[in-house]
């Protein structure tokens, strides 16, 4: 899936040929990773497949609703408020980092979930799913935090997304207190997510053992 | 020849449900509506036994609702928070604004008005809650209180720290808009009190009885013939006019979010009052007339 969003990132000259000549026009610089395109394409294709297959889902995977939304809506952040929304960003390894960990992770999850749904699935499927997040999933996060925390002086310099006072509505926002404030928030969501994602290892992982002994 | 049906959990294994008398023939859909129709809707404390519909053994399904407080005790705290949080703000407290702000006064009109509208607001929902409402429920969960109160507070804080701040703007139209919103805001506020008023009136003291509300001769009572709960409607006006007084972006997403919030619990209203009574004026809405 991420090679097929890639190639489509490359031909699309259209509509997207803004965005993708921005990202490409940065080319003295090595820029590694898909790029930008290639990951809204993702992120578009995850949003869509989640809400779709949340119903098929509810009963084959104890998916659960929230906590999907949650990643779903803090990759859209990563991805639009963040990396796309400051250029100099797009060049760090940080995004390397965080881009191949969801694309590994998404190709096993929807593996897992087609196979699921045509009541075939290989037990390695299965088992990479719970297994191989224990180290994607902290790798995701470190990428993340480090793109935030590499973005956020020219967040400072260019007072990006924020307004001050006075103003005719009597409103203020400051974008890099507020990423601030996001990265601080990783610290009492990213163990639960984590230890969710653990505790649903024991319970797959320990099942199928148990299936396979009566075999 | 009919059989006993006996339903157990199924991680404790303890017993849930004993159905005596289930014709053999009976689907599995059958047993399961059989099942939830026993378990019953919840007893009012009202309730007499002999006129509960069981058997010569009456099961009560016991569920313990958590660690409840008192309607009265969260209204007072979640109230009291804003009423003296915007006052901090208003007066410039040191530690909020610049030093050299520390205890000086604003000098936009404004400014002062809305202290007094807001402050009024705060002062009303205080003296209602001690001795207008009458309540359903005596009380509500615990962790209630912790959410009410920040977000109350919380809002609070956020309006009045732009309000009363050095750099506050006024209103764009100047004094005809501070005006115009000021009439919004005291209609609004006598609308609300009215309404509460006369819900009190429904209800004698101590008892927990459920009428149709109606319009009275207080013309602010009117607004029954179109919405069911039109102290909510007067509440979103309030703030509405607010909003416009002090052309505050965060007061407009205070409204807002309370506005939805109210719309939630106007449906949940309406939805009962047409369940409870067959004869409900049809022309009503929920909060706003004719549209939701």
């Amino acid at each position: 899936m991420a090679a097929a969003a890639a190639t489509a990132a490359t031909k699309g000259n259209g509509g997207g040929g803004g965005r993708a000549g921005a990202g490409e026009a940065s080319g003295t610089r090595k820029k590694k990773g898909p790029g930008p395109l290639a990951t809204a394409y993702l992120v578009i294709y995850n949003v869509v497949m989640t809400a779709g297959l949340r119903f098929n889902l509810k009963g084959i995977v104890p998916s659960s609703v929230v906590l999907t939304s949650f990643q779903v809506m803090s990759r859209v952040f990563i991805i639009w408020a963040v990396t796309h929304s400051v250029k100099e960003v797009q060049s760090e390894d940080s995004v390397l980092l965080f881009v191949i960990a969801w694309t590994i992770t998404e190709i096993i999850r929807y593996s897992f979930y087609t196979f699921s749904l045509l009541n075939h699935l290989p037990y390695l499927i299965k088992w990479a799913r719970y297994t191989l997040f224990i180290v994607l999933y902290p790798m995701g996060v470190s990428g993340e935090l480090l793109t935030m925390y590499a973005a956020l002086p020219f967040v400072r310099q260019a007072g990006l997304y924020s307004i001050s006072l006075p103003n005719k509505y009597n409103f203020s926002f400051d974008y890099y207190a507020f990423l601030i404030l996001i990265m601080i928030s990783y610290i009492p969501i990213f163990p639960q997510l984590y230890f969710h994602m653990i505790h649903q290892r024991r319970k797959v992982l320990s099942h199928t053992e148990e299936h396979k002994k009566f075999e | 020849m009919c059989k006993h049906v006996e339903i157990l959990d199924a991680k404790t294994r303890e017993k849930l449900c004993f159905l005596d008398k289930v014709e053999p023939q009976a689907t599995i859909a059958e047993i399961k509506n059989l099942f939830t129709k026993s378990q019953g809707k919840s007893l009012k404390d009202e309730d007499v036994l002999q006129k509960l519909p069981v058997g010569t053994t009456a099961t009560f399904y016991f569920r313990d609702l958590g660690a409840q407080i008192s309607w009265v005790t969260v209204f007072l705290t979640e109230y009291a928070g804003p009423l003296f949080i915007y006052l901090l703000f208003y007066f410039r407290v040191p530690f909020i604004y610049g030093h050299k702000y520390d205890f000086t006064s604003s000098r936009h009109t404004v400014v002062h008005l809305a202290c007094i509208c807001h402050s009024f607001h705060y002062v009303k929902r205080l003296l209602e809650t001690l001795f207008v409402h009458r309540f359903s429920h005596g009380t509500m969960p615990l962790r209630n209180i912790f959410k009410n109160c920040t977000y109350y507070w919380g809002f609070a804080a956020w309006m009045a720290y732009y309000i009363n701040h050095p750099l506050y703007t006024p209103p764009s139209y100047g004094a005809q808009q501070v005006k115009l919103a000021l009439a919004i805001f005291v209609i609004c506020q006598l609308g609300n009190f009215s309404i509460h008023m006369a819900l009190r009136d429904l209800r004698p003291a101590g008892s927990k009885t459920r009428k149709i509300p109606y319009p009275t001769k207080n013309p602010f009572t009117w607004l029954f013939l179109l919405v069911s709960c039109p102290n909510y409607t007067y509440e979103v006006g309030s703030w509405i006019g607010f909003a416009i007084m002090t052309q505050c972006l965060p007061v407009a997403l205070f409204s807002l979010v309370g506005f939805t919030q109210m719309t939630i619990w106007a449906k949940g209203k309406h939805r009962s009052y047409l369940k409870e009574f067959r004869d409900y004026p049809p022309l009503r809405m929920p909060i706003i007339p004719f549209l939701l």
